[in-house]
């Protein structure tokens, strides 16, 4: 599966070689995009020092972190959001009989490399925060680690915002509030939004493990809400339970499908 | 004006996306709001806004992004043009960016009622928000909303008319949503940009599109001053989009594309 | 090769339940050509969709290549070839060749067996001339040719095929058919195929379904079909007969034709 991706990824990548004026442009268009978010921390840090009780390299940790998983994972699989152009035009058909995944089919159809502009410009990012934060090699490990599990959990979002398409054909920004709005959440350390919602983000749609819990035992902070100790570990396990949620959703969704009537 | 119901009916019909963009906005409307929080307590007084004005902020820039479209797009036009069917918009007697624009009007006359109000309730369910002063200045926000509405059609016109010249349209738009989504005032209230980079920012048209009409429902400043920065932009980027307008009718008639 | 056990489908549009097929059942054996007919609407290419593992089934039990097509949908479609004639397969943007590259990706085909099954099929079907063309540019004619040998690339034993013919001009038409005729007798691959297009089941099939109302109205030989009606009916007589008579008496009850000779029930 990784192997055909992977083939069908450098297929979609040759073709869209051949335009190579928009491929840069693109490009450059989503690294200034995602600077943007960058741009807003910086005003927000010309008004004040802190932020929820983070300072302005702690910050850009956390967006860097988060930014890269979610950049991986929008490189990676994003284009599962089309899943509904592909119900309504009916090509979803067609992946259907074709031997290799519809999942796999959807993310490389139409693939274009140029998002890798905002991955680029999430590592830069974090190469620039853990150059402002000391951080000890002993925690220095959990960076990786929370980077794989955070692009799994992005990952599992969209597919779950792909398989929630199937029912909701019509109306497939539903998912982006998920997606986008779970970047935009994990951007900022969480001690800024309100209890509820952190609990929410930790217990059941697991953005907590992203970068937050991970990123306390990077940064070693205490959590401002007291949450346990060991849920800083626990970002794997929580990127595994969503994984598994996503898998069974969107297998649930493709045998619900009904094609187009003609 | 019956364009303008033209505009509103057709976009009735895609209701399930306008709720769809409503929850999203929400959701979006939420979060951001959690940030100025955080904010504007570290910093009480913040650029003249108290935490409530900067909340209510935050809940009507998510209210503005469906009916001024401020993601850019919103218009047939690029499409039109790429498929060369603008050949026939342009021929016609009716001016097509009068036409454009009734028809937007009546789209975000519909996306106002299905895409702004959830968003504003949501936010004043959950955490309040304030009122405008009294009727006068709910009619001076009605007006100055509609200027915005005119003004982010403005721009938006002369992006997808710039589709005539350029080759990659896509790119522009790109640039198009960048500048709008950052100097508006969507992402963090215009008050707040430091130095001169606030000065350019709060005199560029698209400041126009949110933070003045924004202002305007806060009482945060001079009506008669935030109308007459509106007006002076819609009428400086509609001239621009006649101009346009007229050099691409030569451009594609003329020419034949 | 195929096994159809009272088959049905239904799909709730708006609160009311459509029956799109219902209680079919036939079976097609290895190396067979059948032509399947129906009025639009009949049921056709959600038949088509089930067997080929995109729609699954709300009753009945059906067998392709010894696989339920629905759970084995990876497994079968290394087994059959499909075209739609209503949509292609294929990638738009992208010249010919490329889909075929991409085909074989998605099949695994090794790459020296495809290039000579490319080969065979590019001088059967006359691709030479367009393969470099992006698909949005070819001709109807063209764009099926090229669907055609898509769906054979990994070499199936079995050949679906829903509405071929559509919209083709009388050249085109010839070419596929002919093409069609020698992949069945010269390969021995087992076709079925819907069409509105009589000629397509006269020079074609050996065997021929009608199904209307979700229903099969008839199974049987082309000449079987003719003798529907009596005298020296034309195929269209017979068939037009068989579509009105199922009008007039619209069938409540499940009923099974034997395949030859001929039997219509009205
Ligand atoms: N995805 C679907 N949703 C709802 N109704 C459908 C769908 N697909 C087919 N139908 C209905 O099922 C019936 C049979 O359709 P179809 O199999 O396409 O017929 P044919 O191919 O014979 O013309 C029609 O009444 C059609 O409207
Ligand atoms: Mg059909």
């Amino acid at each position: 599966m990784v192997r055909t991706y992977l083939l069908l990824v450098w297929a979609w990548t040759r073709a869209a070689a051949q335009y190579p004026v928009s491929f840069a442009l693109m490009t450059v268009g989503g690294f200034v995009i995602s600077g943007l978010d960058v741009a807003v921390i910086w005003v927000i840090f010309t008004n004040t020092t802190s932020l929820g009780g983070f300072d302005l390299g702690e910050v850009m940790f956390l967006y860097g972190t988060a930014g890269l998983s979610f950049a991986l994972a929008d490189l990676l699989f994003s284009n599962v959001d089309r899943i509904s152009q592909h119900i309504r035009a009916g090509t979803f058909d067609v992946m259907l009989i074709r031997p290799v995944s519809p999942f796999v089919q959807v993310a490389t159809e139409r693939f274009v490399p140029h998002r890798i502009g905002r991955v680029i410009q999430a590592a830069a990012v974090l190469a620039i925060a853990l150059n402002r934060v000391d951080v000890p090699l002993e925690r220095g490990w959990m960076i990786p680690v929370m980077v794989a599990s955070g692009t799994v959990i992005f990952t599992a979002l969209w597919a779950l915002g792909g398989a929630a398409q199937f029912l909701l054909t019509d109306a497939p920004e539903v998912a982006n509030a998920f997606t986008y709005g779970g970047a935009t959440l994990t951007h900022y350390p969480l001690s800024v939004y309100g209890g509820e919602l952190v609990r929410g983000v930790t217990y059941v749609l697991p953005l907590a493990f992203v970068n937050w819990q991970p990123g306390l035992y990077v940064l070693g902070r205490d959590d401002p809400f007291g949450l346990p100790y060991w849920l800083r570990f626990l970002s794997p396990a929580a990127a595994a339970a969503i994984a598994l949620a996503a898998f069974l959703a969107w297998r649930a969704g493709v045998r619900r499908y009904r094609s187009t009537g003609s | 004006m019956r364009l303008i119901g033209y505009g509103f009916r057709r976009h009735a019909t895609y209701w399930a996306a306008a709720a769809a963009g409503a929850f999203t906005n929400t959701v979006f409307g939420v979060l951001r709001a959690y940030v100025l929080i955080a904010l504007w307590q570290a910093r009480p007084g913040l650029g003249g806004y108290e935490v409530v004005d900067a909340v209510t902020f935050c809940f009507l820039t998510q209210a503005y992004i469906g009916p001024m479209q401020v993601f850019g797009g919103g218009l047939d036009l690029p499409q039109r043009i790429r498929t060369g069917d603008v050949a026939l918009d342009l021929v016609r007697p009716a001016s097509l960016q009068l036409w454009c624009l009734s028809e937007d009007l009546g789209r975000a006359a519909y996306l106002f009622v299905a895409r702004s109000v959830p968003p504003a309730l949501v936010g004043a369910l959950l955490f309040g928000i304030v009122l405008p002063a009294g009727p006068a200045t709910w009619a001076a926000f009605m007006v100055s909303f509609v200027l915005g509405v005119v003004v982010s059609f403005g721009w938006r016109y002369l992006v997808a008319l710039a589709t005539c010249w350029v080759i990659d349209d896509r790119g522009l738009s790109v640039l198009s949503t960048i500048l709008t989504t950052f100097f508006s005032g969507l992402m963090l209230p215009l008050v707040i940009f430091p130095g001169w980079l606030g000065t350019l920012a709060r005199s560029l048209p698209w400041a126009a599109m949110v933070q003045v009409p924004a202002d305007v429902y806060l009482g945060k400043t001079s009506v008669a001053g935030a109308l007459a920065f509106q007006t002076f932009w819609a009428a400086a980027l509609l001239g621009a989009g006649a101009l346009a307008t007229a050099a691409a009718r030569r451009k594609v008639v003329i020419q034949g594309g | 090769m195929i096994e159809v056990d009272r088959l049905g489908r239904t799909f709730k549009v708006r609160g009311t339940v459509v029956h799109a097929v219902r209680d079919l059942s036939f079976a097609v054996e290895a190396g067979e050509f059948v032509g399947c007919l129906g009025p639009n609407g009949a049921g056709k290419s959600t038949t088509i969709k089930m067997l080929t593992g995109i729609l699954a089934p709300t009753s009945g039990r059906l067998r392709v290549a010894g696989l339920d097509p629905s759970r084995r949908r990876m497994a079968l479609a290394r087994m059959i070839g499909v075209v739609f004639g209503q949509r292609t397969t294929l990638w738009w943007d992208l010249p010919l060749k490329d889909s075929f590259e991409l085909v074989r990706l998605l099949y695994k085909v090794d790459r020296r067996v495809f290039r000579r099954r490319l080969d065979e099929l590019c001088s059967l079907l006359e691709l030479g001339d367009f393969l470099a063309t992006p698909v949005r540019q070819l001709s109807l004619g063209q764009r099926m040719r090229g669907d055609i040998a898509a769906a054979l690339l990994h070499d199936p034993p079995i050949l679906v095929l829903d509405e071929p013919t559509i919209g083709l001009d009388v050249v085109s038409k010839a070419g596929v058919r002919d093409f069609l005729r020698r992949l069945n007798a010269e390969h021995g691959t087992t076709i079925l195929l819907t069409t509105h297009d009589l000629g397509d089941i006269e020079q074609l099939c050996r065997r021929v379904m009608l199904i209307d109302h979700g229903r099969l109205a008839f199974d049987g030989t082309v000449a079987g079909l003719r003798a529907v009606v009596p005298g020296e009916a034309s195929i269209e007589e017979a068939v037009t007969h068989l579509y009105l008579s199922s009008r007039r008496s619209p069938r409540t009850h499940p009923h099974r034709p034997a395949p030859d000779p001929p039997s219509v029930t009205a």
